[in-house]
């Protein structure tokens, strides 16, 4: 049975291994032909930063599976209007194109997925 | 839907965060770190009080008792669950998010 899925990513890709492991998650759900759709929230914003250099302190750099989630047909990438803000980014600052959601539509976002997975 | 605020609203902004994104008629449960939150007269509880109006909040009563918070100490309106009724909440809920 196809599902939705809102995977909601709120920490940076230096914080662990949590995003590396929700990447995998979100492209083994995509490849069993569940709906996918990303909601990039707080310091999560900041894995779309543009001119990432991860590997300066040995670290994987994800940027490039965000790149390629748009092979697996992921459905939307959400990103808080008040998380870029108060970061002082604009979605020009990001690898991907976004829907900018604020802050009040969120709660009634998460209605709209049948599955809400934490990154 | 369920959200799982488990850091001090000391340490970080989740509770509060959490409060201002929760759709009205949602859940909010504090749990361990969280529980501080649900105090009477700290600077976030004008923040909680603010939630309350529209959302459902519930905190873990052993992370309490453990912390030495009374139930006479907490905000008028909070619900006291303990570890049962923590489940029944997980598992009446379709959807749960937790904020790490």
């Amino acid at each position: 049975m196809k599902k939705s899925f809102l995977y909601v990513i709120q920490s940076t890709s230096f914080d662990g291994v949590r995003i590396q492991e929700a990447l995998d998650e979100i492209m083994t759900v995509a490849a069993f032909d569940q709906s996918v759709s990303l909601l990039f929230i707080d310091d999560g914003v900041y894995s779309l930063k543009r001119g990432q250099n991860p590997e300066i302190l040995n670290l994987k750099n994800v940027t490039p599976i965000f790149d390629a989630l748009a092979m697996y047909e992921i459905q939307q990438f959400f990103a808080e209007d008040e998380s870029l803000k108060i970061r002082g980014l604009s979605s020009d600052d990001l690898i991907l194109s976004v829907k900018s959601i604020c802050r009040s539509e969120i709660g009634e976002l998460w209605d709209k997925f049948d599955v809400i997975l934490t990154g | 839907m369920l959200h799982l605020v488990k850091d001090s609203p000391f340490e970080n902004t989740k509770l509060v965060l959490c409060i201002q994104r929760a759709a009205p008629g949602q859940t909010i449960l504090l749990i361990e770190e969280a529980v501080y939150g649900a105090k009477r007269g700290s600077s976030v509880a004008p923040a909680v009080i603010k939630g309350l109006g529209a959302l459902s909040i519930c905190v873990l009563a052993p992370d309490l008792e453990a912390r030495g918070i009374l139930a006479e100490e907490i905000l008028t309106g909070i619900r006291r669950v303990n570890y049962e009724e923590f489940v029944d909440l997980a598992a009446n809920s379709k959807r749960i998010h937790t904020w790490l």
